[in-house]
């Protein structure tokens, strides 16, 4: 298939997302709308795994601390500029924020850090041991979360309302989609960059094999690492963003069902695609909607077409339809 | 003058089980070296201890006037020492320009030079490396050990399996490495065509050095005791 078919289909995809909302719009429909930006926000969060996971094969089961740490970092920082507590008084007092603007670089920061963290020690292991390891720091992290009384435990946190950005009611819903929008694009073309990067390329190609990489000069554990940590920094954007969609945040972002949804996101869309994660999230959420509405145990069902597509479309619905275009076009 | 590569006495294990019991070579820069012996001799087991994708047990390997014992695969290979492994290995999912552009290290040796002297490979540029012939994989392998600079080039068994006329174009685009200057530690099973080209032999026996010279010296009696042929 030509690269042009390919550009079409995501082309299509991420028109496709942003049509809707519109129409949405239009037709006064915000719940729509707020199912889009719910897409928009995991296709972020799948990007972010399905670096570490698709181009550099890392199995992370634990992407949901990172998507929980940067939604309670966008609490605890909302929280406390609307109460008028200082969060610190050493060795400078800061008092929290509300803007959109500081949070982000924040969120993305402390997930970073946490991934680094994470990614130093579990990195040292692979395969299934690698699992378990992502596994149990990201249940540790849930853990906490409940038992930690001061931003709510396992009540959550509420934020009440929608952080600010300069120039945009981020209380209307249109207006917050396509913030999330843009910053989905900016994720796109961000890691559209790294994986055609030399580093990119090593990391593919340590996932390949790892001895041929160590081979030609370049140290694969700290390529994983830093493509980790990116990873991290991604998920807890998009951890961010989240709580500002739902002016909540709870410890059930950080449960390990948040990291399987982000796993089914990447692995239904097509792993190691760039466009995977997206389509992912939006075949994820739209289907959880149009279930939803029939029976009550919906997840039976997706998990009867996660078994459809692991069988007969290893490549995801990415690479489906890209194989379908070819064989038609 | 110092040797560029000097192996001194090295010993190595799979396990429990003892691989090299004392092997040692040395390399001239601008040199080749042809490491021979018969199947399981230990030929593919000293270039991985050299590469340091095997720790030695016991003995030194200096290169370039360091020890490599304390450092990392991707050290050595940083140092000047490529690689190109036996069953070519190349990555499959990656296009013939990445696996060449992932290994690039500053230096002589780029993108150009290599599609120059494997001009089938500028010819095959976007094509995933898993859909080449074993010939263009072999001359892939080899490019992307080239791409990394190296001061030594490491090659085991880099044509077998090859049809004669790709072989053929592997030992020229050598031989040009040679004249180049370039030092290289040859193992392979084409006796004529190794011997045409390296200027010292060294043959393993059991495990360790079982005789070493120049190529002409290597008559048809040891060549029938150590090689079978």
């Amino acid at each position: 298939m030509s690269i042009t078919k390919s550009n079409a289909i995501n082309t299509l995809l991420i028109a496709g997302l942003l049509f809707a909302a519109l129409c949405a719009h239009v037709l006064s429909e915000p719940f729509i709308i707020t199912m889009a930006t719910k897409i928009a926000i995991f296709a972020i969060a799948g990007i972010g795994l399905n670096l570490a996971l698709g181009y550099g094969g890392l199995v992370s089961f634990g992407h949901a601390a990172f998507f929980g740490i940067g939604g309670y970092v966008c609490g605890i920082l909302a929280s406390h500029a609307r109460n008028f507590e200082p969060l610190t008084t050493w060795p400078f007092e800061f008092s929290g924020t509300t803007s959109m603007l500081v949070i982000w670089p924040i969120a993305i920061f402390v997930s970073s850090l946490l991934a680094l963290l994470i990614g130093a020690i579990s990195l040292r292991t692979t395969g299934v041991y690698f699992i378990m390891i992502t596994l149990a720091f990201a249940q540790m992290i849930f853990y906490f979360a409940i038992s930690w009384p001061t931003y709510g435990g396992e009540d959550g946190l509420p934020t009440y309302v929608r952080n600010s950005f300069p120039g945009v009611n981020t209380l209307n819903p249109i207006e917050y989609f396509l913030i999330c929008f843009v910053l989905l694009l900016i994720t796109l073309i961000l890691c559209s960059i790294i994986v055609n990067s030399r580093f990119g390329l090593a990391l593919q190609a340590a996932r390949q094999n790892v001895r041929r990489v160590t081979s030609v000069g370049i140290d694969v554990y700290k390529v994983k690492l830093v493509a980790f940590v990116i990873s991290g920094g991604i998920t807890g954007l998009a951890g961010a963003l989240y709580t500002d969609l739902n002016r909540f945040v709870s410890p059930s972002v950080l449960s390990w069902h948040t990291s399987g949804e982000i796993m089914i996101f990447v692995i239904l869309g097509g792993v190691a695609h760039l466009f995977g994660p997206l389509a992912g999230a939006a075949l994820f959420i739209v289907l959880e909607f149009v279930l939803g509405g029939f029976t009550e145990y919906w997840q039976m069902w997706l998990g009867a077409l996660l078994l459809l597509v692991v069988l007969y479309a290893p490549k995801g619905l990415m690479g489906a339809l890209n194989a379908s275009w070819r064989s038609h076009g | 003058m110092k040797p560029l590569l000097n192996v001194k006495d090295i010993t190595a294990f799979y396990g429990h089980s003892q691989a090299l019991f004392g092997v040692s070579l040395q390399i001239q820069a601008g040199e080749a070296l042809a490491l021979m012996g018969r199947n399981g001799m230990g030929k593919s087991t000293t270039i991985k201890s050299i590469c340091r994708l095997l720790q030695h047990d016991q003995g030194s390997i200096q290169f370039a006037d360091q020890d490599l014992a304390k450092l990392h695969a991707y050290q050595v290979s940083n140092l000047g020492v490529g690689y190109v492994p036996e069953g070519r290995r190349c990555f499959p999912n990656l296009s013939v320009r990445e696996n060449l552009e992932v290994a690039a290290r500053k230096g002589y040796w780029n993108l150009e030079k290599v599609v120059d002297l494997f001009p089938r490979l500028g010819e095959r540029e976007t094509q995933f490396a898993n859909t080449l012939s074993g010939g263009e994989q072999q001359m892939l392998a080899i490019g992307r050990a080239l791409m990394t600079n190296p001061k030594l080039l490491i090659l085991d068994e880099a044509t077998e399996g090859l049809a004669p006329l790709v072989r053929q174009e592997i030992w020229n685009a050598l031989a040009k490495l040679k004249r180049s200057g370039l030092s290289t530690l040859i193992v392979d099973k084409s006796l004529q065509e190794i011997l045409q080209i390296a200027d010292t032999c060294v043959v393993l026996e059991k495990g360790a050095n079982a005789w070493s010279g120049k190529p002409e010296k290597l008559t048809s009696k040891l060549r029938d005791r150590y090689l079978g042929v």
